[in-house]
């Protein structure tokens, strides 16, 4: 086995594709966040602000998805193909829902009608829900993992999705991403629809802690094996620690008026929730928990040796170029929003 | 209808619909490009207009073509998981260099060509053109060299049985650079040019024709006919050459695109015609020996025929891979006689006068959007029964688990969606063309169409806009 730094190649790319996953999460985590939380916003003139605020970047930001799509095939296909062949109609929903948000964001401000104007508010918003919903309903289901066969594929059928644990993981997830839209907003917003924004991220920070606390309650009662690891691992508590701190530390940094930081807090949390996902499953990619030996793990699952040390090599390349870009367009539209004739 | 069936069309129409759009873009692009370069040298206003109206333009059909771009992705997963297991080593990797090379550029820069007209220089958003140029145009690159790998594969080599047979790359400059790649990227970048070019040669002939906006119009007109001249040229040659390649390596649609059935003789090369499959005989006008001429220099020679292979190992659609291909040809053919003719009046000073020519050229956007969508369904059809050709059929390939029911569920929802986006599409696209392009500098041209246009700037930057309540 090739290793560097003593790791193998294998759980480099893991970590690769936590890190994409990551990025996508808490990039297309505040627009998703933003859309989500749409129609709390009832002024025109409000609706198009929030829609300018992700408008030249929330493209980039589902880049990431594609990316990790693309990380995920290359690295791990046998995970790839049993993965979306089992979520077929959940993925599909998401797929859609993709589809009408980029559309709704791109044609609202096309025609000057009312009813127009409305209509695509109300897909946007639809939209951005359904997308996180399904999200965290895959998310959940594969934390939990699937009943897989000894060809790795997925032998329930798509009513198995929506046990209880998924659907928490769900809501929970469309909480983090309103939370961490409504502070993005009120980074990029001023005056009264500051004033707005800054009385929702404290609502949604609540609804998020609420859901999180009562999925990890759940998940301590009823799926004890997810918290194997730290059982096993006491010192890695600092994780959930931290965590805690970074939560605590929104609402502080909002009342400060230190809107940067508080968005920042929100991301680190997003990346530390992951991590402590990733070191709860890992090696699994996807557990069977009836049968574990039909389990697909970083190493089953894999591409040749020599694919993942070329994955590993474009990666290198790749990644400091595209976050060169994304921080150059980042920091072009920094600061509040300006809305002007080529604003949506 | 059986699982392999419905997996089929659902692939070919979601991938047939998601390349109205790309193409468009690489096309556009390079437009903007020329557009903006020849602003910044000049300084002549009449090109900042021309590009601030493409980039709308282009921003329009840039969201459609990623929003159905990223169902493409995920489909092979869903509905061809055995091949995604076959082909994950290789495949994956030509897909994942495609998200960080080409989409994250393409994306990223996306926002300051449309929002930062007033954030950046000129010098700025003209490398930001550029960047988004160069972005499109590597995102063919990537899914252009995993497509060719499937029709020429090189660079691997197997390993498993049965089930769980895979291929694996042994060498990967050898998989990129398989016989048939550069050929199909050059043939594939050219025609996507042609499309964009094509779009604004249309919409201008339209403008022209109606006596509209002509200032703009005709400069713009010429430059998009000066590329669709060159590259219209520039595909024949190209074309011919994939021919070629075609007849190396994948005999069996050669035969298959000309309708050529006796290994023993020489094989004519057809204008227009029509394949029997039953009796196995190909009627039309032709030019006897031509195929063999082409690929061998000689007019006799012989060329192997589809009845040298076995009949599961032909592509099943003989006349459909045939006439895709005719009509490729002819409407290449005809892009080359009508572009040289205009380029003729234009040299004699006389492009605009020809009424009938500028309408011919208002319609003349489908054109290059039928040659793209029949020149893959040529190179798809003709490589079936085989999904990598001579390795993996496609019967094969399936995901096991998924139901002919969930592929229909999908199937019609894909439809639907597709339909009202196609619509919405041309609704948006007609709306913005029939508003033309509009000088955002001065007072005078703010018209109720303006407004219309982006109606209620309450922010109100230079005082240039009128507030309008709604
Ligand atoms: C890299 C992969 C790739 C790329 C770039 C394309 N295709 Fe493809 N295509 C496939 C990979 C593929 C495939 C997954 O391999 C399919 C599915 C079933 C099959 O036999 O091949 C296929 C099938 C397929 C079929 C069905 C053929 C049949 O069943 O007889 C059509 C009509 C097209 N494609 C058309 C296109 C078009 C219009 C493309 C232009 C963008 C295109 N393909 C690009
Ligand atoms: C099955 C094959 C294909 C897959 C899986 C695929 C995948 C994708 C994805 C995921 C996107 C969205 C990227 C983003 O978020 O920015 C996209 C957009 C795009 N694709 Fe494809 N694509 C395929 C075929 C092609 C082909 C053959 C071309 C070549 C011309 C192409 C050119 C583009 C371009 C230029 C874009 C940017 C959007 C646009 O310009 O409209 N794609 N594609
Ligand atoms: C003028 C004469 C032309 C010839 C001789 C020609 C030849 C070919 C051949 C042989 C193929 C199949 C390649 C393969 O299966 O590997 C092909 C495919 C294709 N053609 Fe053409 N072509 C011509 C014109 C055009 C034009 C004008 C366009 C578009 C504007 C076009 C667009 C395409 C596309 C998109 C494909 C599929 C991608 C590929 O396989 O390369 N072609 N062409």
């Amino acid at each position: 086995m090739h290793t560097f730094l003593g790791v193998d190649f294998n759980t480099w790319w893991f970590l690769v594709f936590g890190a994409v996953i990551s990025g996508y999460a808490i990039l297309d985590g505040f627009d998703l966040g933003a859309g989500a939380l749409h129609l709390f916003l009832n002024k025109e003139n409000s609706r198009r602000i929030a829609l300018n605020a992700i408008g030249p970047i929330w493209d980039g930001n589902e880049v990431w998805l594609v990316i990790g799509g693309g990380a995920l095939f290359a690295g791990f296909p046998v995970a790839y193909a049993a993965i979306f062949a089992a979520f077929y109609i959940p993925f599909m929903v998401f797929l859609i829902g993709l589809i009408w948000r980029g559309v709704a964001i791109e044609f609202r401000s096309k025609e000057p009608m009312l009813w127009w104007r409305k209509t695509w508010d109300i897909v946007y918003c639809a939209a951005s829900v359904i997308i996180s919903l399904s999200l965290g309903l895959m998310l959940g289901n594969v934390v939990q993992g699937l009943p897989l066969n000894n060809q790795h594929e997925f032998t329930g059928d798509w009513l198995f999705f929506f046990n209880p644990f998924s659907i928490l993981v769900a809501i929970t997830t469309l909480a983090l991403f309103m939370m961490h839209g409504a502070i993005f907003l009120t980074m990029k917003t001023e005056n009264r629809l500051y004033v707005k924004m800054h009385l929702l991220s404290n609502n949604f920070t609540i609804f998020f802690v609420v859901s999180f606390v009562i999925t990890t309650l759940y998940t301590l009662l009823y799926i004890p094996h997810l918290s194997d690891f730290f059982k096993a691992n006491p010192g890695y508590f600092i994780i959930p620690l931290l965590m805690t701190l970074c939560i605590a530390n929104i609402p502080r940094q909002i009342k400060r008026g230190k809107y940067r930081y508080a968005f920042i807090s929100s991301s680190v949390t997003i990346a530390l929730l992951l991590i402590m996902v990733a070191l709860e499953v890992f090696p699994y990619l996807l557990y069977s928990p009836h049968d574990p030996a039909n389990s697909i793990t970083v190493y089953n699952g894999a591409s040749s040796p020599q694919t993942v040390k070329i994955l590993l090599i474009i990666a290198l390349i790749g990644t400091p170029l595209a976050a060169t870009y994304t921080s150059f367009v980042f920091w072009t539209f920094k600061g509040k929003v300006k809305l002007d004739e080529m604003s949506y | 209808m059986d699982v392999e069936i419905l997996a089929r069309i659902q692939f070919a129409f979601t991938i047939a619909f998601h390349y109205i759009y790309p193409p468009l873009s690489i096309g556009l692009g390079l437009i903007l490009v020329i557009m903006e370069g020849l602003y910044l040298k000049t300084g002549n206003r009449i090109y900042e207009q021309a590009v601030r109206f493409w980039i709308r333009i282009f921003a329009l059909i840039f969201g459609i073509g990623v929003a159905t771009g990223i169902i493409m992705e995920f489909e092979f997963g869903t509905n061809w998981a055995t091949y995604s297991k076959y082909v994950g080593d290789i495949f994956g990797s030509a897909l994942a260099a495609e998200g960080i090379f080409a989409f994250a550029l393409e994306s990223g820069f996306l926002g300051i060509l449309i929002f930062g007209w007033k954030r950046v220089s000129p010098r700025v958003h003209f490398f930001s053109t550029i960047m988004v140029f160069l972005g499109s145009l590597f995102s063919a690159v990537w899914i252009v060299v995993a497509n060719s790998w499937q029709q020429t594969p090189a660079g691997y080599r197997i390993v498993g049985e049965g089930l769980n047979a895979r291929a694996e790359i042994t060498d990967f400059w050898a998989m990129v650079f398989n016989p048939s790649s550069v050929d199909r990227l050059l043939h594939v970048w050219i025609g996507a040019i042609l499309a964009g070019a094509f779009l604004v040669i249309s919409v201008n002939a339209w403008y022209i024709v109606h006596k509209k906006h002509l200032e703009i119009a005709r400069p713009s007109f010429k430059i998009a006919l000066a590329v669709a001249t060159v590259f219209s040229l520039l595909q024949l040659f190209i074309g011919h050459r994939s021919a070629d390649g075609v007849s190396k390596y994948q005999p069996a649609k050669l035969a298959a695109m000309e309708g050529h059935y006796d290994s023993s003789s020489r094989a004519d090369m057809y204008l227009f015609g029509y394949v029997n499959a039953r009796n196995e005989k190909t009627s039309g006008l032709k030019i006897p020996g031509g195929l063999s001429f082409l690929v061998h220099g000689d007019f006799n020679a012989p060329i192997r025929g589809l009845r040298s292979f076995k009949p599961d190992e032909r592509p099943s659609q003989v006349n459909s891979v045939f006439q895709f291909y005719h009509l490729m040809v002819i409407i290449g053919s005809s892009m080359i006689v009508l572009t040289l003719f205009a380029s003729w009046c234009w040299w004699r000073g006389k492009l605009f006068d020809k009424r009938w020519l500028m309408w011919v050229f208002a319609y003349s956007v489908l054109l290059p959007q039928i040659a793209n969508q029949a020149g893959w369904f040529t190179a798809e059809m003709g490589r079936q029964p085989w999904v990598v050709y001579g390795m993996l059929k496609t019967s094969d390939a399936l995901s096991k688990i998924v139901t002919a029911n969930q592929i229909i569920f999908s199937l019609i929802l894909f439809t639907l969606v597709y339909i009202v986006l196609f619509a919405l599409f041309l609704f948006l696209l007609n709306r913005k063309i029939q508003h033309g392009p509009v000088d955002y500098g001065s007072k005078e041209h703010i018209d109720l169409g303006t407004r219309r246009d982006n109606p209620i700037l309450e922010h109100d930057p230079d005082g240039i806009y009128i507030r309008k309540k709604l």
